[in-house]
C-alpha cells in the first residue's frame, strides 16, 4: 500500500526512471521515514504476539512450573484435539454462531428495507435502528443477564411465568436462546447497515423497469435486488460470521461462572491462559482458533469471488 | 524544515514510550496492601486499621477487595503474581493454594523466628494448610468447616448419612441445600465424600483415585436425582445455600457456619430453630471426614517491605483480630485457645463441634496443580445431574493424570 503511494507522484515520469528529480527521490524517503513509526508498531502489536503465541504453543508453558518449561513439539495440538471438550466447545461456537448469524440477516434485511424505504424520519429510524450498536457488549449482556435471570430477580421470567431459572445450566435451551437472542438485538443493527449499503446500490430503473413489465414486488425482491445485492451480502456475512465465532464477553457474562453449555472456544482458551496459566494449551487452542476463522473467511471468499465471476461472467 | 517535522515524529513516539515509566516514591509508613475476599461484616478492615495503628508508624495496611468466590479470587492473585506484581504484599491465600503458590515462586517462605511464632497455639490442622515440603509459606487467619444445619422445628433427629438423610428429606417434601455449581465447592463435597469413603483423589504427583470415587459419584447422582435435590442444584454456591434456608424453603443446609451469624440478622424466625449436627458420613456410626477451608495470609514474593509485610501478616491474625473475625464474620478462628473463650463460645455454640471436625478433616489434595485437579474434578461431578457414573473413576483418573502433566485441557 505505502509503496504504491510513495511512486504515484512518479508515475508520469516512469518512461524514463533515471529523470527522476531530486524531489521525487526525497519525497519517497520522507514517505518511509513517515511510515516508519505505524509498520514498526504493527509489527510489535500483531506480527510479534501471532508468531510468539505460535511458539508458545510449541512448548510445555505452565507459569506456575516456570522451571518446567521444555520443548513439546505438536502435543499440545494433540491434547487439544483429542479433548471432547474441544470439540464441545466448538460444536457450542458453531451453533450460537449458525443460528445468530441467519436471524441477524433475515432481520438485518428488513431493518435494512425499513431504513431504505422510509420516506419521513430517516435520520431518527436510522439513528434509533443502531442505538443496540452502539452500546457496549458487556453492558448489554449484563442487561440481558439482569432481565432474564430469576436468580437476580429478573422480569422476563416472572412475565412469562417461568417456574424456573432459565440461566440456570440444567436449561441448556433457555441458555442458547439468551445468548443467541443476546447476540442478534445487538448486532442485526451493523449487519442492516451494511445491507443498507448494498441496497443503495441496486439503480431504481431497473426496479421501475420490472415493475412496468408486471413484476411483482416479490419478485423484484428476489429476481433484481437480491442478486445485485449479493457482494454486499456476503460481505456482510462474512464480517459477522468471524466476530461471532470468536463470541466471547456474552456468552462469559450470561453464563456468569462456568456454564458447561455456554463454553464457546474463546472462553475455552481464555480459561487455559488466564485462570490456568497454562500458556501452551492456551496459546495451542488460540492458534486453532485462529485457524477456524482463516478456514471461515476463505471459504466466504472463495464463495465471495465465484459469485463476481459469475456476476461479470453474465453480463 | 523536513528533518524537524521527522524528528518531532520520533520524539512524540518516544514520550509515550516513558510515560509508561515513572512513579515516585515517598517516605514515612510502608503502604501494605492486603488483597483479601470483600468480608461483609468489615472484620478485616477493623484488624487492619488497629494493625496499623499498632504499628508506631512502621506501616499502613491497605485492605484490597477481592470478589467472594474463591475461583476468581485466585485469577486475580494468580494474574498479577505470576506477572511479578510487587502491589502485592500479603494475598489472602484460600487454604488449598499454598503447595501452588509455595511451588511456583509467589510467596515467601516466612523466615524462622517468626515462623515458631505463628506455629504457637495454631491448631494442627490448619497450620498443615499453610506448610508445603515442610516449610511454613503462610500464617493461618482462619479456619472453615460445613456443618450440617436444620431446622429443629421440623426435624427432631437429622440423619448421619447421606443416604438416610436425601430419604429424610424426601419424606419431609424439602430439599437439601448443597454446593453443586461448577467450581471449587463441588470439589470441596467430593472430597470429603472420597476421603468419608476411605480414599484420596491425588497425592503430590500421583493420582490415588479409586473405589471410593465411585462411592461418592454415586452419592452426588443420588442426591442429584431425587426430590430432595434442589432445583437449581447445579447453580448453587455457598450464599444461594444460605438464602434458601434462610428463605424458609428448605429444612436442611450443608455450609459454612457464617450462615449462623447471618440468620440471626436476616430471618430471626428461622434463626430460633437454627440446630447444627456433623457434617453427613458415607457408613452409619463412622464419622465424616469434613471439609476444611479457611484463608492463610502468604506474603507476596516481589513485595518492596517484605519485613513490615511479614509483621502486618502476624498482626492480622493475633488473638483479637481472630476473635473479631469469629464473632462478627463467623470465621472459625485457628488459635487453639480461642474455643474456650467464654465470648466466643457464647457467639457460637458449635465452637467444640468444629474443632472436633477439624481435628480429622479431609485435607484437600496438597499439589503444585491443584487448581487443574480440581478443575478437573469440577468438570466431572457438576452438572450433579449428568454425573456418568458408568466407568467414572477410571475416565477421571485419565483427565487427572494429564492435569497433572500440564496436558489436561480443562
Amino acid at each position: 500500500m505505502s509503496a504504491t503511494v510513495a511512486e504515484a507522484p512518479a508515475a508520469p515520469t516512469r518512461g524514463a526512471p533515471k529523470s527522476e528529480t531530486d524531489r521525487a527521490k526525497a519525497e519517497r524517503k520522507l514517505a518511509w521515514y513517515l511510515c516508519a513509526p505505524a509498520v514498526i508498531v504493527m509489527l510489535a502489536v500483531t506480527a510479534y504476539p501471532i508468531l510468539y503465541a505460535v511458539y508458545l504453543s510449541l512448548l510445555r508453558a505452565d507459569l506456575r512450573f516456570p522451571n518446567d518449561r521444555t520443548w513439546n513439539g505438536l502435543n499440545n495440538y494433540k491434547s487439544v484435539l483429542s479433548s471432547s471438550l474441544w470439540w464441545s466447545d466448538v460444536w457450542h461456537t458453531v451453533l450460537i454462531t449458525v443460528v445468530s448469524v441467519t436471524f441477524e440477516l433475515a432481520l438485518g434485511m428488513a431493518l435494512a428495507l425499513i431504513m431504505h424505504r422510509a420516506i419521513f424520519g430517516r435520520g431518527l429510524v436510522r439513528t434509533s435502528a443502531l442505538i443496540p450498536y452502539g452500546i457496549v457488549t458487556v453492558v448489554a449482556a449484563f442487561a440481558w443477564r439482569f432481565a432474564w435471570s430469576s436468580a437476580v430477580g429478573g422480569f422476563v421470567p416472572k412475565a412469562l411465568g417461568m417456574d424456573f431459572d432459565p440461566l440456570d445450566p440444567t436449561h441448556p435451551f433457555w441458555n442458547y436462546f439468551v445468548v443467541i437472542a443476546t447476540e442478534i438485538w445487538k448486532t442485526t443493527p451493523f449487519m442492516a447497515l451494511l445491507l443498507l449499503a448494498g441496497l443503495t446500490l441496486v439503480p431504481e430503473e431497473l426496479q421501475e423497469a420490472a415493475r412496468v413489465d408486471g413484476a411483482s414486488a416479490w419478485q423484484r425482491f428476489w429476481k433484481i435486488t437480491i442478486p445485485l445485492m449479493k457482494p454486499a451480502i456476503l460481505v456482510a456475512l462474512l464480517f459477522r460470521t468471524l466476530d461471532a465465532f470468536r463470541i466471547f464477553d456474552s456468552a462469559y457474562i450470561i453464563s456468569n461462572g462456568p456454564n458447561p453449555h455456554l463454553e464457546t472456544v474463546s472462553i475455552l482458551g481464555y480459561n487455559q491462559l488466564l485462570n490456568r496459566l497454562n500458556l501452551g494449551l492456551g496459546s495451542a487452542v488460540s492458534i486453532l482458533i485462529f485457524l477456524c476463522v482463516v478456514l471461515i473467511a476463505f471459504v466466504f471468499v472463495k464463495g465471495f469471488g465465484t459469485s463476481l465471476a459469475q456476476q461479470r461472467g453474465e453480463r | 524544515m523536513r528533518r524537524p517535522v521527522v524528528i518531532a515524529g520520533w520524539a512524540v513516539a518516544a514520550s509515550f514510550a516513558l510515560a509508561a515509566c515513572g512513579g515516585g516514591s515517598s517516605s514515612g509508613p510502608a503502604n501494605i496492601n492486603l488483597w483479601v475476599f470483600n468480608e461483609p461484616s468489615g472484620s478485616f478492615k477493623d484488624a487492619a486499621k488497629r494493625c496499623t495503628d499498632s504499628s508506631g508508624g512502621k506501616y499502613k495496611v491497605t485492605l484490597n477487595a477481592l470478589s467472594n468466590q474463591a475461583d476468581q479470587q485466585r485469577q486475580s492473585l494468580v494474574r498479577r503474581l505470576a506477572a511479578k506484581d510487587s502491589s502485592i504484599d500479603i494475598a489472602g491465600m484460600d487454604v488449598v493454594w499454598t503447595a501452588e503458590f509455595a511451588a511456583a515462586g509467589w510467596i515467601k517462605e516466612w523466615p524462622t523466628a517468626l515462623a515458631a511464632q505463628v506455629k504457637q497455639g495454631t491448631l494442627p490442622g490448619p497450620l498443615a494448610t499453610a506448610t508445603y515440603q515442610g516449610k511454613l509459606y503462610a500464617a493461618p487467619a482462619n479456619s472453615n468447616t460445613q456443618l450440617l444445619w436444620y431446622r429443629k422445628d421440623k426435624v427432631s433427629k437429622p440423619a448421619d448419612t447421606w443416604t438416610g438423610l436425601i430419604a429424610q428429606a424426601t419424606n419431609l417434601k424439602t430439599h437439601i441445600e448443597i454446593q453443586g455449581a461448577q467450581y471449587e465447592g463441588v470439589m470441596v463435597w467430593f472430597n470429603s465424600l472420597v476421603q468419608s469413603a476411605g480414599g484420596t483423589i491425588v497425592k503430590g504427583t500421583t493420582v490415588t483415585l479409586g473405589p471410593a470415587g465411585q462411592v461418592a459419584a454415586n452419592t452426588m447422582s443420588k442426591l442429584a436425582h431425587s426430590p430432595a435435590a434442589d432445583p437449581s442444584l447445579a447453580s448453587q454456591h455457598e450464599d444461594e445455600n444460605r438464602l434458601a434456608f434462610e428463605a424458609g424453603t428448605a429444612y436442611f443446609e450443608v455450609n459454612y457456619p457464617f450462615v449462623y451469624p447471618s440468620a440471626k440478622t436476616n430471618a430471626p424466625d428461622i434463626y430460633k430453630n437454627m440446630a447444627w449436627a456433623p457434617y453427613p458420613g458415607i457408613t452409619p456410626g463412622t464419622a465424616a471426614k469434613a471439609p476444611i477451608g479457611g484463608i492463610n495470609w502468604g506474603v507476596g514474593a516481589y513485595t518492596k517491605h517484605p519485613n513490615e509485610a511479614f509483621a502486618a501478616a502476624a498482626c492480622m491474625r493475633n488473638e483479637e483480630n481472630e476473635k473479631e473475625a469469629a464473632i462478627k464474620g463467623g470465621l472459625p478462628p485457628t488459635l487453639e485457645s480461642l474455643y474456650s473463650d467464654p465470648e466466643l463460645i457464647k457467639a457460637y455454640p458449635f465452637a467444640a463441634l468444629i474443632r472436633k471436625q477439624l481435628a480429622t478433616a479431609a485435607v484437600r489434595p496438597v499439589t503444585p496443580a491443584y487448581a487443574d485437579v480440581s478443575l478437573a474434578v469440577a468438570k466431572a461431578v457438576s452438572p450433579p445431574t449428568s454425573i456418568q457414573t458408568n466407568g467414572f473413576v477410571n475416565s477421571l483418573r485419565g483427565t487427572l493424570k494429564d492435569a497433572l502433566n500440564s496436558q489436561a485441557l480443562l
